[in-house]
Order: C-alpha cells, then structure tokens, then sequence
C-alpha cells in the first residue's frame, strides 16, 4: 500500500516477530511496519479489535508494540534502529497484553 | 456600551453543577442563562475522578447521607434520560464500589462510617465489610497484603467529561442561553431584579444562582451571602488500556469504559496551585501496586491536578439568601454523585417558595456563629 519516496535510500536490518526484516533507515518504526505491510499491528486488550498506527504523532496510541522486551511503546515515536527487537501485540500471542 | 439581556434565571457557573441546575431549571420552561468562566479558569469538572459515591458520605451529617442515597438511586435513570435525549452514553456502571482497608486503622473507622450512615438512612444504605478472602473472590488481582474492604452495592461510576459534554448538550436542547468566558465582576438587586456584570454585558433576572466553584466565596459577597469554600488539590493518573479486571468503582483506582485506569486522588491543602507534582505521582502510583500487584508493569500516561471545592465540614452548601429573595449558592465537591439531584429535586427547590426542612440544612448558615 505504501511505497518509499527514496528507493535507494539507507536500509537496516531490525527483528520482528523473530524474523529478519529489512527497512528504511531514518523512518520511525510505525513507518517502517506500514512499508512492510505488517497490519493489524496489534489487538486491542480491552475487546482484541485489530488496530493499526493512526495519528502517527504521539496521540492516538494505536500504535503501541513491544520494543526490545518492552510491552506499549508508540512506534511512531521511535526512530528505527539496526537490531532492535520488535513484537507484535496480536492477541494470539501476547494473550492481550497491550493497550 | 454594554449590551443587555434579561432571563428568569442566571445560573453563574457551567461545570458540573451549574450546568445540571441549569438542565432542571430550563425543563420548567424558565428562561435561563448560563455565565460561564473561561477556559483557563479553575475548573473541577475536569478533575473528577468519575464516582458516585455514597459509602460513608455524610457519617457526620445525617442529611447529607441521604441526599447521595436519593441521587445515587436516580442515577439509572438520568443516565437513560441524558443518553435518549443527547445520544451521549455517560459510560454509567452502577455495579457497586470498594474502598480498600490496607491497615486495622483504617478497617475500623470504615467499620464505623458505614454503620453511621446506614443508621442515618434508616437502613436505605446498604454496605458489607469484606474480608481478605471474600473480596479476593470477587477481584482476584487484589493483593494478599490488604485486609479486605468496604462495598456499597449503590455505589458507581462515570465518565465525567461524557457527562459534563452531555449536559451541555442537553442545555443547548433545552434553549438555555450559554455565555463562555463571561467572568463575573459584580452582582446587585435593583428595582426586584439581579443585574450581574461581566465586562462585556450586564445581564437581568429574577433569580440568580452562583455554582462558580471556588469563586462563589468571592462572587456571593455582592450579594451579602458568606459562602466559605477553600480549594483542596486532588491528582489523577491515567495509565495505558488493559484488559478488563475491576467488576466495579473501586475509590482509589476506576477502569473507564475504554479499558485506561485513573488512578486517584489525593487530598492536598496548596492553595490555588493545580500542578502534578512527582511526589503524590509516585505516592499514588504505590498504593495502586500495593492494591494490585500486576499494575506494576503498567505504564502511565498522563497525571493532572485540579482543585476541589470543599466547604468547612465536607458538606454541600444550598444556600437560599433571605436578605435578597431569589439568590441562590451551591457549592459541592460531588458535582458526580448529586448530579441526578441537582438536575431534579434541587432545580424545583430553587423554583419553589416553598421551603423544605431537608434543604434548610445545608444553609450556609450553618458556619455563621
């Protein structure tokens, strides 16, 4: 759904899932989970709707992820980051432990 | 020049409790008015940590207990009211509240409070001392650490903003007149009518009621009303949403209707000061984790002062002025609980002449000596 503005930009190589996934440099993590399609980005823990980044400015708080072990950061307000561990909130994995 | 405009009623204030007397009032077919502050002003409304609270109002004060008992009773049904007429769910959960006992000291004053209000409204408050195991029956996440609690099944909660927006609305339907940002300067009787100033209007009625929170001391002064109200800081966290785990209204921590806790309040003597202090931040937080061990992990969001409005003995103030027939002060910090009295049996008190031995005695005359 989304294309890079800047094809032959930076790239860097960050964990999702655990698995490896290239993405674009200098792009926050919300970015870089839309490019790569990763949608939904979670469930909700009150009622396991899936959500997806909304307000991409620190707001809304849809976008919250497990960063390197750490449950409900907003990706869009993290830069990414070469070997940072990302985590999905999906329901079927997390057993509803996001926001 | 200064514009005018004449109403029956003037109600000077539109938080909580200005804007339901104003609902009840304008239901009659009076024509009122609302004098709202602005935007920057002390405002309580926004500070409300969404209870209706009955348990252990009033222990002192046998009236008072049965006032949260006769408006907690009508919650239901203003909540539908509101929503049929607004389309504004107020997020209403009347499952009941628990008030933890962390130490002995505080199981027996609980144990006391409620047996006085229970006497005081003859059995029409109902209430249950729980200990540790009933009440980890019922909420499991609770920590083994507390002795147990206090329930009221009449107790609940809303969402306060929901239900100030609500109100507003419904003032709107009703075709009260809404003036934001006039900050009263000055108030007279002249020639059987009020005339209540703001720089940019003079405004005339038969009736004027002051509901302004912390300024009602200052502003029912014109009026020879003495009105001894004094602010009493309260801080509100709110975390990220998590999964569901409170039945119901618990009065140090209340999951909202979207899954976030607010997590409340403290009582602090700071004068007009409204900041979030790190102190009482981590000192509220504490308790909660002491309350509920896996909150731990829980992130907070947001934390917010704001300053309750509290008279002398923790009592509303209804006050009716003799010496100007037609004045009226309401002070209250429970603009939540009262909210379903205000907008009904008080809104007919102020419109009637008729004066009713309960009401008497929440004059403000009561602190005169």
């Amino acid at each position: 759904m989304f294309r890079l503005l800047d094809e032959a930009g930076a790239q860097v190589v960050i964990e999702l899932d655990g698995v490896q996934e290239t993405v674009p440099a200098n792009v926050s993590v919300a970015a870089a989970l839309l490019y790569l399609d990763k949608i939904p980005l979670r469930h909700s823990a009150v009622n396991a709707a899936p959500r997806a980044p909304f307000c991409m400015m620190g707001i809304c708080f849809e976008c919250l992820i497990e960063v390197d072990g750490v449950a409900n950061q907003r990706a869009c307000q993290l830069p990414v980051q070469a070997g940072m561990h990302l985590r999905r909130q999906l329901s079927s994995e997390t057993g509803g432990s996001g926001g | 020049m200064k514009s005018n405009h004449s109403f029956d009623t003037l109600i000077v204030g539109g938080g909580l409790v200005g804007a339901a007397i104003a609902c009840g009032i304008a239901a009659t077919g009076s024509k009122v008015a609302v004098l709202d502050g602005g935007d920057r002003d002390f405002r309580a409304s926004r500070g409300n940590f969404g209870l209706i609270w009955v348990q252990g109002k009033g222990a002192d004060f046998p009236a008072y207990a049965r006032l949260s008992g006769i408006s907690a009773r009508q919650w239901a049904d203003f909540s539908d009211e509101l929503r049929d007429a607004t389309g504004i769910d107020v997020g209403l959960q009347q499952t009941g509240g628990y008030d933890f006992c962390l130490t002995p000291e505080e199981w027996e004053a609980r144990e006391w409070e409620m047996r006085q209000v229970a006497a005081h409204t003859e059995g029409e408050f109902e209430y249950q001392m729980l200990d540790q195991a009933e009440l980890r029956k019922r909420i499991p996440e609770v920590s083994s650490n507390l002795l147990g609690a206090s329930f009221s099944s009449q107790d609940g909660h809303v969402n306060p903003l929901y239900l100030l927006r609500a109100l507003h609305q419904r003032m709107h339907h009703l075709g009260v007149d809404y003036h934001a940002a006039q900050t009263v300067q000055s108030s007279r009787q002249q020639d059987g009518e009020f005339i209540v100033s703001t720089r940019d209007a003079d405004y005339h009625a038969e009736r004027v009621v002051f509901c302004a929170g912390l300024s009602n001391q200052r502003l029912c002064r014109d009026l020879d009303m003495r009105i001894p109200v004094q602010p009493l800081r309260g801080q509100l966290l709110i975390t990220d949403r998590v999964p569901r785990f409170l039945p119901a209204a618990t009065l140090q921590v209340r999951q909202t209707a979207e899954g976030t806790l607010q997590i409340g309040d403290s009582h602090e003597d700071v004068g007009l000061d409204e900041s979030a202090t790190l102190e009482v931040i981590t000192r509220l937080a504490r308790r909660a984790v002491r309350i509920f061990p896996h909150l731990a992990q829980v992130r907070l969001n947001r934390a917010w002062g704001a300053l309750r409005v509290m008279t002398p003995d923790g009592v509303p103030i209804y006050h009716r002025s003799t010496k100007h027939p037609g004045a009226f002060a309401v002070s209250c910090h429970s603009g939540v609980t009262l909210a379903a009295f205000h907008a009904r049996q008080l809104a007919d008190w102020i419109c009637s002449d008729v004066e009713d031995p309960l009401m008497t005695q929440f004059s403000a005359e009561r602190f005169d000596v």
